[in-house]
């Protein structure tokens, strides 16, 4: 056999694309104003791949339940979760989290739990967006 | 004038260079096209990993395990996992050992798969790359259905796993293994009838039966030579006992060994089919039951920390036989020790005899066709007053010598 690949790439030129484009379909021209034009609803981004059941995001904490066990801080294979002696409550750095959910886990009140938010990089590591507290 | 000498020729490939995505180093002795001899350099690479699990507690060295290598991200983790409870003595559940295999055997499709595009890639037949990295793409798609993330699984914890396969959950595993059986005689026609793959592959980077044997190479390299070696076999863990698991040798599709890179992809296509198969029938017979030991993470940690031994944990890799040794001293929470020894530390000596009589341009190919991963291989570099070196045995012996006249003193 020769071409045994010649039948797939025919059949490929007329098959969808498998990539989504999120969150544009092209390179807008000025990224700027497209991000602007998105915030104030004039263009509509193309959705994402929808997340799965079990998706580990962003970690939300309910500083409310929190009791300052501190066994979060003890599992915590990056040393990402910060205690504040003041207030006994945690700050968590995302920047530095893995996203395994192990605080999730072992948290005796259940303060943490993990979003479906992924879009989290950013140029500063200590920005607003990375620091949950 | 005087006579020319005959001589060969010094080519130094790497550390990085065109053939692999990871750095290593490979000094060769040209004779024309021709590869007299070889030597590999390693350490590149070396991350401390051991020595930062050294000041962690176990549950935390799950995640550090993970990552010694994005491509096993499983495999590692697991490995330690049974280190440690052989080292403790913790009994896992049944129905987790059966969700460990689907787990440990999507893991192997997923590594295969992206083996075969890698050594499409390296002759140089792209179409091919895309066809099998699509397939691929589906099967991360299950393993983020049911892990949740597509590489860094998170799955496993010290005495079972963290997440069950729920009764709703089959139907889509059952799906994709469909969409892979009915793929897999497209690939497996593309690998082994397509005119390019046999003129690059045959009778190329040639590692024979009594070499295999003698440089202890592992996992489908050493199958491909002929040597029944495989460690859910010899060894059955988790649940491989209850799942008759075959060694895969290239005898089984042609009926003949000549232990070369068409061989080895032959291997490689069979434990696609022998995964597929094996993830089927755990799920028929998967048990009931709990999926963990102990649910409560910081009594584990207390029974751990006041365990003294050592454990060993053996796992069968897609590149072969992985070790983990951990010894808990009694007293500290950390461990006292931790050692890892990846599968491509053993495959590094079979690529002398395999590159040797080679052509430069072969050296790719033959290089990647043992699915190198030097990541995980990396384990001692001594830095000395910001000189780097590896020690050798001599050294070592000559730095004991000097510890023990020091020491008398």
């Amino acid at each position: 056999m020769r071409f045994s690949m010649l039948g797939p790439v025919f059949k490929q030129m007329f098959k969808k694309p498998w990539t989504n484009k999120f969150p544009a379909k092209y390179q807008p021209n000025n990224t700027t104003k497209y991000l602007g034009d998105v915030a104030s609803g004039k263009i509509k981004i193309n959705p994402p791949v929808p997340t799965p059941d079990g998706f580990r995001g962003k970690i939300i904490y309910d500083k409310e339940k929190c009791v300052g066990c501190k066994l979060c801080i003890k599992v915590c294979p990056c040393n990402a979760i910060e205690f504040k002696e003041n207030e006994k409550k945690i700050k968590i750095y995302l920047a530095r989290c893995c996203f395994c959910s192990q605080c999730n886990d072992i948290c005796p009140v259940n303060c943490l739990s993990m979003s479906d938010e992924f879009l989290l990089s950013n140029v500063d590591p200590y920005s607003k967006d990375l620091i949950v507290e | 004038m005087s006579q020319m000498t005959k001589t060969t020729y010094q080519l130094p490939i790497g550390p990085i260079h065109p053939a692999l995505k990871e750095p290593v180093m490979f000094k060769f002795e040209i004779d024309g096209e021709k590869i007299v001899d070889v030597d590999v350099e390693l350490g590149h690479v070396h991350r401390a990993i051991e020595w930062t699990g050294m000041q962690r507690n176990p549950i935390q060295i799950i995640y550090l395990a993970e990552r010694i290598c994005g491509i096993c991200s499983f495999v590692h983790p697991m490995a330690y996992c049974r280190a440690v409870e052989n080292a403790c003595n913790i009994q896992v559940p049944e129905r987790a050992d059966y969700i460990r295999v689907v787990h440990g055997e999507l893991e192997r499709i997923a590594s295969h798969l992206l083996w075969a595009g890698v050594a499409a890639h390296e002759i140089g037949f792209d179409t091919v790359l895309f066809l099998t990295w699509e397939m691929r793409e589906k099967l991360l798609d299950l393993i983020e259905y049911l892990t949740g993330n597509r590489v860094t699984k998170a799955i496993l914890t010290i005495g079972g796993v963290r997440r069950d396969i729920k009764p709703e959950n089959i139907p889509k595993i059952k799906e994709t293994l469909k969409y892979f059986k009915e793929n897999y005689k497209k690939l497996s026609h593309v690998f082994l009838d397509d005119k390019t793959f046999k003129m690059r592959s045959q009778g190329c980077g040639i590692l024979t039966y009594e070499d295999a044997l003698r440089l202890c190479a592992v996992g489908p390299t050493t199958r491909a030579s002929g040597v029944k070696k495989d460690v859910r076999a010899d060894q059955p863990y988790a649940a491989y006992s209850d799942l008759d698991v075959d060694y895969m040798t290239p005898d089984k599709l042609t009926g003949e060994i000549n232990g070369d890179v068409y061989d080895r992809i032959i291997v490689r296509l069979l434990e696609v089919k022998q995964s597929i198969e094996l993830i089927e029938r755990a799920i028929d017979q998967i048990p009931t039951g709990d999926i963990v030991s102990e649910p409560k993470i910081p009594k584990l940690l207390n029974y751990i920390k006041k365990t003294a031994g050592e454990g060993i944990g053996r796992d069968e890799a897609p590149r072969g036989e992985v070790i983990h040794y951990i010894k808990f001293d009694g007293q500290n929470e950390h461990p006292f020790t931790w050692k890892v020894r990846a599968s491509t530390y053993a495959n590094i000596l079979p690529w002398i005899p395999m590159l040797k009589g080679q052509q430069i341009a072969d050296i790719s190919i033959v290089a990647a066709s043992t699915d190198p991963c030097m990541s995980c291989t990396n384990r001692v570099t001594i830095i000395d007053k910001n000189k780097k070196y590896m020690l050798d045995k001599e050294q070592l012996h000559r730095l004991s010598v000097e510890k023990t006249r020091r020491l008398m003193r």
